[in-house]
């Protein structure tokens, strides 16, 4: 079992999910620079928080064409587990990986909190350690988290039991309380709560451990 | 599409007494040059920059006004 961690210029969760993978859970690391193409032996791959190249221009506007991800959304096609955390999820949707876009939050506050969330599984793959409906408390941390799509798309994906995460106290505006989404395979994920900083109760609280174990199978 | 940032200028506006400002939108502008064989395929090439980089088309409108340097140069 091998992970391979996504770092941009900017990128500044990447050792945080180190430490949840490899020093809470015993799972292999290994970073992803940007330029890098060579995916193998990965199980999955983890796009992690951060300001990938300073958020110039939008949020995973300029990461989208980095060399890895062209590699990553291949390897995302063929069935590969994908895990986007912040501004990994914005990148994520703005490769088309997941629909709709992350844009600022309402009243423009950056919340910095733990946010009580619901999780809905379905058939994601990284979710399976959850049970339908579960409350679970993650970190977030984020200025540009408000979801937003067309109502058809937020349609197609509620019908598809794609919105995986929502907060129970909608924290910045986001359509439907949505914190994270699913692909219609359920191999791709994405969300703006930080689950790699719920791994280790040295720091206050362990729900996010099921989610990186679920990679242990 | 909410326009928070937009919302607390046009707020701001008030404060310094400007009056009847009621509507406050902000985007931005990209000013680029590009070199092309002719009007036809430049603006080719930048409906593909603004539709696929400049601007994310679920969340931004954008529009685009083409000028031709060269002739002017001439």
């Amino acid at each position: 079992m091998a992970i391979g961690v996504v770092v941009f210029p900017g990128s500044n969760c990447d050792r945080d999910v180190q430490w949840a993978a490899e020093g809470c859970l015993g799972i292999q690391t290994r970073f992803l620079w940007h330029e890098e193409r060579d995916l193998s032996g990965l199980d999955a791959v983890v796009i992690p928080g951060g300001f990938s190249y300073g958020d110039y221009l939008r949020c995973g506007a300029i990461a989208r064409f980095a060399p890895v991800l062209q590699e990553v959304v291949q390897f995302a096609e063929q069935g590969g587990r994908v895990l986007g955390i912040c501004n990994g999820f914005q990148v994520l949707t703005e490769i088309g990986l997941l629909p709709g876009a992350l844009t600022r939050n309402h009243k423009l506050h950056f919340v910095c909190e733990p946010a009580e969330l619901t999780v809905e599984p379905g058939g994601c793959s990284w979710l399976q350690g959850y049970s339908s409906g579960e409350v679970v408390t993650f970190p977030i941390a984020h200025g540009e988290g408000r979801y937003q799509a067309e109502a058809d798309t937020l349609k197609s994906l509620e019908d598809g039991g794609q919105v995986a995460f929502r907060y129970c106290r909608n924290p910045n505006g986001s359509m439907a309380d949505v914190a994270g989404l699913t692909n219609r395979n359920g191999n791709v994920l994405g969300l703006m709560p930080h689950p790699e900083r719920a791994c280790d109760a040295a720091t206050g609280g362990v729900d996010g451990r099921r989610l990186l174990a679920s990679l242990l199978g | 599409m909410l326009d928070p940032a937009g919302e607390a200028t046009r707020a701001a506006a008030a404060r310094l007494g400007v009056d009847g400002v009621t509507k406050l939108r902000i985007g931005k502008a990209v000013d680029l040059e590009i070199e092309a064989a002719d009007a036809a395929s430049a603006r080719q090439q930048l409906e593909r920059l603004s539709d696929r980089l400049l601007a994310n088309p679920v969340i931004e409108n954008w529009t685009l006004e083409l000028q031709d340097t060269a002739a002017q140069e001439a």
